[in-house]
C-alpha cells in the first residue's frame, strides 16, 4: 500500500486546496435565500390579504396564507440584514485571510 | 426513513389514492415555477467556482459550518423520509420519534465529535477512501462499488416515488415527472458539482419548513389541540399510541413489533451509526466545510433542527390517523403514505397550497441529488482514477465527474423505469443494500479504535456483517425461523447480528494476520494524530457558542428532555 498512504492523499488533497476556486468565486447563499424568501413571502401575502371567506374557512378559520406569507417575508429580511450586516469577506486566496481559508499547512509540503 | 437504512412503508406502498388531486391554480403553479428558476440559476451561478476536482467534488472544502449543516440534515430529508415518517406516525403512533430521538441525535454527536477529527483530519474525499488507509484495496473496492450501486439505486427510488406522488396530486403522467426532475438534477450537478448541491439542499430545507410548519398548525387546529389529537387517538388506539415507550417491555406486544432492547441497541445503536456515521451522503456535507472546526460542528449543528423536525412529520401523520378513521386498512381509500397529501388537500388554501408541493417536489430532487452527489464522487475518486485510469491531469476528473454524473442521472432515470414495472424486485434490493452501512460501520469503530486491527480484517468484516444481516433477514425471518413480529422488529435484530458477526470476524482475521505497521496508522486510529487535526482554530471559532462538546452535549440532552413527556 505504499502508494496510498495517509501521507500521499494529505499532499494531493493539499495541492488541490491550494488551487482552488470555491472559497474566492462562490456567491454567498444568503442572497439567494434571502431574495427567494422576499418574493415569496410578498406573493403568499397578496394572495392572502386577498382571501376569500372560502379559503379562510378552508384553513380552520386562520388567514394561514397571510400568516405563512409574513412568515416568509420575515426569513428572506433576516437573511438580506444578515448578509448587509456581515457580508462575504473579500477572498485573499495568497496569503489565506482569516475566516476564508485555513489550510496553510506549517508543517506540510 | 433514511432512504436506504430503514424499511419505512414507503417505498413498497407509494400508491396514493387518486381522489388526491390537488385543486392547484396559477398561483401555485407561479411559485413552483420561481423555484426551478432558482435551482438552474444557482448550478449556473455555482459554475465559475469550479477549477479543480476537489471544488466539484467537495465545494474545495471551503464552506461554512451552517450552510454544511443545514445540507446535512436537508440531505436526509428527503420527500421519501417526509412521507414515509408520517405514515409510520398514522400506522405506529408516538413510536416515531425513536428514529429522530435515540435513532439521529446520539449518532450525529458522536460523528461530530470522535469521528471528525479522522475523517478531516486525514483529508480523505470519501468514506471509502478513508478504508483505504486504514485497510486495503479490497475492503476499499467492495465499499466503493456497493456505495455506488446503491446510491444510484436509491436515486431511482426517490426519482420513481416522486413520479408517482406527482401522478397523483398533480395529474401529470409518470414520465413526465421523471424526465423533469431527473433533468434538473443532471443540470445543477453538471454544473456547479457538490456546491449547487449542497446550496440548493439549503434552499429545500427553508421551503419544506414553509410548507410543513402551517400544515401541523391547521392539522393540530383541526383535530381539536394536541389534547382534542391525544383524547381521540387514545380512544381508538390506546394508550400506548401516543407514548414514546409503552407497551415497548420484552415479551409485550406493540404495533412496532420491537421492545426497548432492540430499539435502543438495533435503531439507536448499530443502525442509526451505521447510516449518519458511515454513509458518504451525509458525512460528504461535512468534508466540504472550511476547516475542522466548521467539520465537527456541521452535524452538531443538523443535530437541533433534527430534534424538532420530528414534530412537523409526526403531527400530520397523528392528525390523519385521528380524522380518518380506517387510514391504511382494506376499508379506506386512503394509505398510510397519503397523510401529508391528504391533509394538504383538506386544509391548504392557493398560495401556501404552492409552497408544499414546492416544498415536497424540492425534498424529492434534493434526495436524489445528495445521492447523485455522492456516486459521482466515490466513482471517479474512489473507483476511476485508483484502479482505471490513474495518474492523469485533474483537469480530466473533473470532465470525468461531470460525465458520469450524466451517466448516474440516467442510470436513475432507467431503475425508475424498471422499479414502476417490477416493484417488488426493487423493494427487495432496496432492503438488500440497507444491510450494508452496518458492517461498515463495525468495521470503522473497531479499526479506529483497536490497532491491533489487520489490514485484511477489513473486508472480512465488512463481507461477514453484511451477509449475517442477509441471512438473518431473509432466510431466518422471511421464512419464519425465528418469530419477530414485524418488518421493521426484523430489521433492528437482523441489523444487531450483522453488527456481532462483523466484529467477530474482525477479530479472528486478525489475531491470524499481520498487523499494519504503526506509521501507517497516524491519524487513523484513536490515539494517533496527523497534522490535519491540530491546525490552529480560525479566528472566532474559539467562542463558547461555537466548541463542539458544548453543541453536542447540548443536543443529546435537549433530545432527552424531550421524551419526558411522551415517557411519563
Amino acid at each position: 500500500m505504499s502508494d496510498y498512504s495517509e501521507e500521499s492523499v494529505r499532499r494531493e488533497v493539499t495541492e488541490l486546496e491550494g488551487r482552488s476556486a470555491t472559497a474566492a468565486r462562490i456567491f454567498d447563499l444568503r442572497r439567494i435565500i434571502g431574495g427567494l424568501f422576499v418574493l415569496y413571502g410578498v406573493i403568499v401575502t397578496i394572495a392572502g390579504i386577498t382571501a376569500s371567506d372560502a379559503e379562510i374557512d378552508k384553513a380552520q378559520g386562520v388567514n394561514i396564507n397571510l400568516w405563512t406569507g409574513i412568515g416568509m417575508l420575515l426569513l428572506g429580511l433576516f437573511f438580506l440584514s444578515w448578509l448587509k450586516l456581515r457580508p462575504t469577506p473579500p477572498p485573499l486566496p495568497e496569503d489565506g485571510s482569516p475566516g476564508e481559508r485555513e489550510h496553510a499547512e506549517p508543517g506540510d509540503g | 426513513m433514511l432512504n436506504c437504512r430503514v424499511q419505512t412503508p414507503t417505498y413498497a406502498r407509494t400508491e396514493l389514492a387518486t381522489e388526491l388531486r390537488l385543486p392547484t391554480n396559477g398561483l401555485d403553479y407561479t411559485i413552483l415555477a420561481i423555484y426551478f428558476v432558482v435551482v438552474l440559476g444557482i448550478g449556473f451561478a455555482a459554475r465559475r467556482s469550479v477549477r479543480t476536482s476537489l471544488d466539484f467534488f467537495l465545494s474545495g472544502r471551503s464552506l461554512p459550518a451552517w450552510i454544511t449543516g443545514l445540507a446535512f440534515v436537508s440531505a436526509n430529508l428527503a420527500a421519501t423520509e417526509i412521507l414515509g415518517m408520517a405514515a409510520n406516525s398514522a400506522q405506529y403512533g408516538a413510536y416515531t420519534v425513536h428514529w429522530y430521538w435515540i435513532g439521529a441525535i446520539p449518532a450525529m454527536v458522536f460523528l461530530g465529535l470522535v469521528m471528525m477529527p479522522f475523517y478531516y483530519g486525514s483529508k480523505v474525499r470519501s468514506v471509502p477512501e478513508m478504508l483505504l488507509l486504514r485497510f486495503d484495496r479490497a475492503a476499499h473496492l467492495l465499499s466503493s462499488i456497493l456505495f455506488a450501486l446503491a446510491a444510484i439505486l436509491i436515486a431511482g427510488v426517490n426519482l420513481y416515488a416522486l413520479a408517482i406522488v406527482v401522478e397523483a396530486l398533480l395529474g401529470w403522467p409518470q414520465w413526465v415527472a421523471i424526465v423533469v426532475a431527473g433533468f434538473f438534477v443532471l443540470a445543477y450537478i453538471t454544473l456547479g458539482g457538490l456546491s449547487s448541491a449542497i446550496y440548493n439542499e439549503v434552499l429545500q430545507f427553508f421551503v419544506i419548513l414553509a410548507a410543513l410548519i402551517p400544515l401541523s398548525v391547521l392539522g393540530l387546529r383541526k383535530a381539536g389541540g394536541w389534547g382534542g389529537l391525544t383524547d381521540r387517538l387514545t380512544a381508538r388506539h390506546g394508550d400506548d399510541f401516543v407514548t414514546a415507550w409503552g407497551g415497548t417491555g420484552i415479551g409485550s406486544a406493540n404495533p412496532l413489533g420491537a421492545n426497548w432492547l432492540t430499539i435502543v441497541l438495533g435503531l439507536g445503536f448499530v443502525l442509526s451509526f451505521g447510516y449518519w456515521t458511515t454513509n458518504f451522503a451525509e458525512v460528504q456535507r461535512a468534508l466540504s466545510a472550511k476547516n475542522l472546526s466548521a467539520a465537527r460542528r456541521t452535524p452538531l449543528i443538523a443535530a437541533y433542527p433534527k430534534i424538532f423536525i420530528v414534530f412537523l412529520v409526526m403531527i400530520p401523520g397523528l392528525v390523519a390517523a385521528a380524522l380518518v378513521p380506517g387510514i391504511g386498512t382494506a376499508g379506506s381509500d386512503l394509505q398510510y403514505n397519503d397523510a401529508i397529501p391528504y391533509l394538504m388537500q383538506e386544509l391548504l388554501p392557493n398560495g401556501v397550497l404552492g409552497i408544499a408541493v414546492t416544498g415536497l417536489l424540492a425534498a424529492f430532487m434534493a434526495g436524489m441529488a445528495a445521492n447523485v452527489s455522492s456516486f459521482n464522487t466515490v466513482f471517479t475518486t474512489d473507483i476511476w482514477a485508483k484502479y482505471v485510469v490513474r495518474g492523469r491531469e485533474d483537469a480530466y476528473y473533473v470532465r470525468f465527474g461531470r460525465l458520469i454524473t450524466a451517466v448516474g442521472v440516467l442510470a436513475s432515470i432507467g431503475t425508475a423505469f424498471l422499479a414502476s414495472s417490477f416493484s417488488n424486485i426493487m423493494s427487495y434490493l432496496q432492503t438488500l443494500f440497507s444491510f450494508f452501512n452496518v458492517p461498515m460501520f463495525v468495521v470503522f469503530i473497531v479499526g479506529m479504535f483497536w490497532r491491533r486491527a489487520s489490514a485484511r480484517s477489513g473486508f472480512w468484516g465488512l463481507l461477514a456483517g453484511t451477509v449475517t444481516a442477509m441471512v438473518n433477514y431473509f432466510v431466518l425471518y422471511k421464512r419464519d425461523i425465528v418469530a419477530v413480529p414485524t418488518d421493521q422488529g426484523a430489521n433492528f435484530v437482523s441489523a444487531i447480528a450483522g453488527f456481532v458477526a462483523g466484529a467477530v470476524v474482525m477479530v479472528i482475521v486478525s489475531l491470524f494476520t499481520a498487523p499494519k505497521p504503526e506509521r501507517d496508522l497516524q491519524g487513523l486510529v484513536h490515539g494517533t494524530t496527523s497534522p490535519g487535526m491540530s491546525e490552529p482554530p480560525a479566528a472566532g471559532d474559539d467562542a463558547w457558542y461555537r466548541s463542539p462538546a458544548l453543541l453536542g452535549w447540548g443536543a443529546v440532552i435537549l433530545a432527552a428532555a424531550c421524551y419526558l413527556p411522551f415517557s411519563i
